[in-house]
């Protein structure tokens, strides 16, 4: 077996010539070009390994970015904000000299392929992300979206990306609080599996992904790297450098949540100790990441020596190691004097840890291999300078038709009779049907801090056992609404995660995303990411709240057909007494219930329109962003005054379906009366957002209806809980019985 | 004067802080033990708490059962060291032979996580006597491997000397047999369950009952009263 030479530095410049894969790498040839042009020579194989994976879409937004800046640019004034966008995630001051870290990020195309591992490993390196900022995981939430219910492609997907998010987040002890389930056709061949997790820690325990004081040493630890998760380096490995190993690599990562857990309790043990001076986890795009952001972070250069890492696979190739996206792995710089303590905590945890390089007083990244220099690159042009496209972008013929289709004209129900099987139907479709023979399957009660878990509005966990203070977390997104009009679909995402964290009694304070969508390359899918972006960033603006971070997810489509574009938005909001929190079930019977906000007869992208008519066409419902931040400020007021007992936000399926929630959770009827001015079937299905519905005890009646008042919020009294029966007056009566039969039936019959 | 309850932590477990909290709000003083130190450091009882301990890996709680602090603590518990273990600690248990019959895989092959109805069946061992014999409590329950199984002449056994600690109610949620949550060893002082009683010991955090609590008064007091 002969081995081509080493393809160092100097190789690489005495011969010119050499052919390089770049465009099976994925390159464009504009790219390759460029990095010909930066290094004033052809790349080693090994620099164009790291910068084929760093230039990518996946890690360099290079479609993206021209439109992400606007989360800078609008960015509101928050006292709030201690990191913002950039880092590995966004943190924020809750207080009380807490900070909080949370991000949401996709793992949409690996778990298409595998859904097991494809989600665990989602869950894997969202957690990583905030290990890496110096804080404790207390949280995840799950926001997912599959195919049609009843494709049998989704009985494929769907349990297994739920067993792999449970498998891996169970397993490390995690609550999982939050989420959501999607089910929508579009989504067929295209799940979205998005993952978010919080993360708790000192003021003064923040750390950076950042390479400073030379002399310092690059620790990497956690598992061993082998050949799983290279994306296209097989490509390097088998036609260009050496063609007698094994070829097929599985392109999806495989998660180790044990491997993990010890990763989280040992990193955090170094920090206790103030050991690290500099911090990345290895994700996408593994060492190659982590060594360019590190360096082009910090103040100096980094030298690695690539022979010191631990292998799974003696044979992997110096390309092959700097493109692995083995799991459970992250890098550590670390003073020389602190490393013996460093590696001491690793091996209390049976972790693996080793010495890989240091940092210089240079400028330059280079990386090391059986004596040659096989790296001598600016990490600065790795990490940060790619490719930045001003991609085309168009509104799409097809969008006025779209939104000349007017939902509101569809045929309404024309009796009670119809309108009650209508509900029933609603209540019990995928959908509107309740989640818990998925959430089930996750832990909510590990840590022993979770106030509150799905099905409620937000998820809610305590940081302070003395004060009472905790965090509250909402994801939401429509496509929907989205795909109807971009621009307020990106913004009716915010606001209902927005209301759904006051609804909890949590103030809303900052926000991150995942931005779902098609290919770039489509002029129509391109102008809805730009809408939803400039939607977005508009909002956050208005109601105050900065976006920290988030993560772009593009390509989600099948040949020429996209997904409905679909902005994933997480609200953090943060509540001085978790005492004080509001659930969604009903408490009390006699307890009066309000209407707050506005109904108009909105019904374009609705949930109704969907169940009933298999239709999506007109406007999604409007915006008023000043009015979100109203009835937040009255929520959370009547949270926290002791108002309130009980309160549920009002989005897809309107207030029916609301109410039918609060009812089943707290095994509690309701009567509701239809209110003047308004027909039953708008008073119940009507999706108009800005909304939710409140029980108020009769002692707090008067109070109540004061400070709405004095506050200028509309707010109807429409009922009051009561017996084993949701009765709209004068129109039908659903017994609890019938309802349960229905909401909690549905999901196990088509998965279980 | 208080008890002083160990709780062990070893690589997986993810329930030794939430235990450790549980028994300090009972009034006793929670002590960090680890899988590596033989030593359990004068403690008077000792929690195995829940979690993946090893991941899980071979079979759940068969590797941590051949930890250091095993070996000292089957020795104690043989001689009377009050023992409880929580779901993977109750898998630890039995593969230390310290309580019979064994777990496999939930019958329907998923993680359940729920608000559990349970029937404490014998409220005199060390860990239950703050509730009385019959009482119907709802502790979360959370695993994968729930399946309690015996052979017919051990779960004969265990219902004649009364050795069925606690069973669940309305809703058997791993097919467990004879509904059987936990047990107990003769002695009374070894018992282990899958549920978590350390997840209902506040208003408000979890299900928001505190029907757990009882587990760790009760010990305290037969401690402190010793």
């Amino acid at each position: 077996m002969s081995r081509t030479p080493l393809d160092t530095v100097e190789h690489a410049a005495a011969t010119p010539d050499v052919e390089l894969p770049w465009a099976e790498l994925g390159l464009k040839k504009d790219e390759y070009e460029r990095v010909v042009e930066i290094l004033g020579r052809r790349p080693t194989g090994a620099e164009l390994a790291m910068y084929s994976v760093m230039w990518s879409e996946h890690c360099s937004y290079k479609s993206s970015k021209v439109h992400l800046r606007q989360f800078g640019e609008k960015a509101p004034q928050s006292d709030a904000l201690l990191v913002g966008i950039g880092e590995n995630a966004g943190v924020v001051d809750v207080g009380q000299g807490y900070a909080v870290t949370f991000k949401v990020e996709s793992h949409n195309h690996p778990s298409y392929v595998e859904p097991y591992q494809g989600a665990a490993t989602g869950v894997g390196g969202i957690v990583r992300d905030i290990i890496a900022m110096g804080a404790r995981p207390v949280a995840v939430v799950d926001p997912l979206r599959f195919g049609a219910a009843d494709h049998p492609d989704t009985k494929r997907v769907l349990p297994g990306v739920v067993a792999g998010i449970g498998g891996y987040g169970n397993c490390l002890g995690l609550p999982n609080i939050g989420g959501e389930v999607v089910f929508d056709a579009c989504y067929q061949g295209n799940p979205l599996v998005n993952a978010g997790a919080i993360g708790v820690m000192r003021h003064e325990d923040i750390h950076l992904a950042k390479a400073s004081g030379a002399g310092n040493k690059v620790i990497l630890y956690g598992a061993r790297t082998g050949g799983d998760g290279i994306g296209g380096a097989s490509i390097l490995a088998s036609e260009t450098f050496d063609d007698a190993k094994p070829s097929k690599r599985p392109a999806v990562q495989v998660g180790d949540p044990f491997q993990e857990k010890l990763l989280i309790e040992c990193t955090l043990e170094a920090f206790k100790e103030k050991l690290v001076v500099g911090i990345q986890d290895l994700g996408a795009a593994g060492l190659s990441c982590a060594t360019s952001e590190l360096a082009s972070n910090g103040s100096g250069g980094m030298r690695v020596t690539l022979d010191d890492v631990p292998l799974r696979d003696s044979t992997l190739s110096p390309e092959e190691i700097l493109m692995s996206e083995s799991q459970e792995r992250m890098c550590a710089v670390v003073e020389p004097d602190k490393v013996d303590r460093f590696l001491e905590i690793c091996d209390k945890w049976d972790v693996i840890a080793t010495v890989i390089g240091e940092v210089t007083d240079g400028d330059r990244l280079e990386i090391f291999w059986h004596g040659g220099k096989i790296v001598d690159v600016d990490p600065r042009t790795v990490a940060h300078d790619g490719p930045v496209y001003e991609r085309p972008y168009a509104r799409p013929e097809w969008q006025d038709a779209l939104q000349a289709d007017d939902a509101n004209k569809l045929p309404r129900p024309e009796t009670s009779e119809e309108l009650r099987e209508q509900v029933l139907k609603l209540v019990a479709s995928p959908n509107q049907a309740s989640k818990s023979w998925i959430t089930s399957q996750y832990d909510h009660f590990v840590q022993g801090n979770t106030v509150l878990a799905q099905p409620e509005d937000s998820g809610m966990i305590r940081v302070d056992e003395e004060s009472g203070l905790g965090v509250a977390i909402a994801t939401d997104g429509n496509g929907r609404y989205a795909k109807l009009d971009p621009y307020h679909g990106a913004q009716l995402a915010l606001a209902e995660a927005y209301r759904n964290v006051a609804t909890t009694g949590a103030k809303p304070l900052a926000v991150s995303d995942c931005l779902n969508f098609g290919s770039p390359e489509d002029p129509a899918v391109m102008w809805q990411f730009a809408e939803a972006v400039r939607g977005l960033a508009d909002a956050c603006q208005q109601l105050g709240t900065p976006v920290t971070g988030g993560n772009v997810s593009l390509y989600n489509q099948t040949g020429e057909v996209a997904i409905h574009p679909t902005p994933v938005v997480a609200v953090l909001g943060v509540i001085d007494d978790v005492a004080r929190r509001t659930p969604v079930a009903f408490q009390e019977e006699g307890q009066l219930l309000y209407l707050l906000g506005d109904t108009r007869e909105e019904f374009g992208g609705s949930a109704w329109s969907q169940v009933v008519h298999d239709h999506l066409g007109g406007l999604p419902p409007q915006v008023d962003l000043e009015r979100e931040r109203l009835l937040a400020e009255i929520l959370i007021s009547a949270s926290r005054d002791g108002m309130i007992d009980s309160a549920h936000d009002l989005s897809d399926g309107g207030l029916i379906q609301a109410v039918v929630e609060s009812a089943l959770l707290g095994g509690k009827g309701a009567r509701l009366i239809v209110p003047d001015g308004l027909d039953a079937f708008t008073f119940l299905l009507s999706e108009s957002a800005g909304r939710a519905v409140v029980a108020v005890p009769r002692s707090e009646e008067v109070r109540f209806n004061d400070m709405c008042g004095a506050r200028g919020l509309p707010v109807t009294r429409i009922g009051v809980v009561d017996g084993d029966t949701v009765d709209i007056q004068g129109e039908f009566t659903l017994t609890l019985e019938e309802l349960r039969t229905a909401h909690e039936g549905t999901i196990p019959a088509l998965l279980a | 004067m208080t008890a002083r309850i160990g709780v062990v932590t070893f690589p997986g477990s993810l329930d030794d802080r939430d235990t450790q909290r549980a028994i300090r709000l009972a009034g006793a003083e929670p002590v960090a033990l680890w899988h590596k130190d033989k030593d359990l450091h004068q403690v008077d009882a000792v929690v195995l708490c829940g979690g993946f301990s090893y991941g899980d890996y071979l079979r759940a709680g068969a590797i941590a059962r051949f930890s250091p602090v095993m070996e000292t603590l089957i020795e104690q518990a043989k001689a009377g060291l009050p023992v409880l273990g929580i779901c993977n600690g109750f898998q630890i248990l039995t593969e230390a032979h310290l309580l019979p019959g064994t777990m496999l895989r939930n019958d329907h092959l998923h993680f359940i996580c729920r608000d559990q109805k349970l029937r404490v069946e014998n409220a005199e061992t060390s860990w239950t006597t703050d509730y009385t014999a019959g009482q119907e409590i709802h502790i979360p329950l959370k695993n994968n491997d729930g399946q309690y199984v015996a052979d017919e002449y051990t779960l004969d056994k265990l219902e004649a000397e009364g050795r069925v600690a606690f069973r669940y109610l309305d809703f058997n949620p791993n097919g467990s047999q004879r509904d059987i949550a936990g047990v107990t060893n003769e002695a009374g002082n070894v018992v282990g369950l899958m549920p978590h009683p350390e997840h209902a010991v506040e208003p408000l955090i979890g299900t928001g009952r505190t029907d757990g609590l009882p587990f760790f008064t009760s010990i305290l007091k037969k401690l402190v009263n010793a």
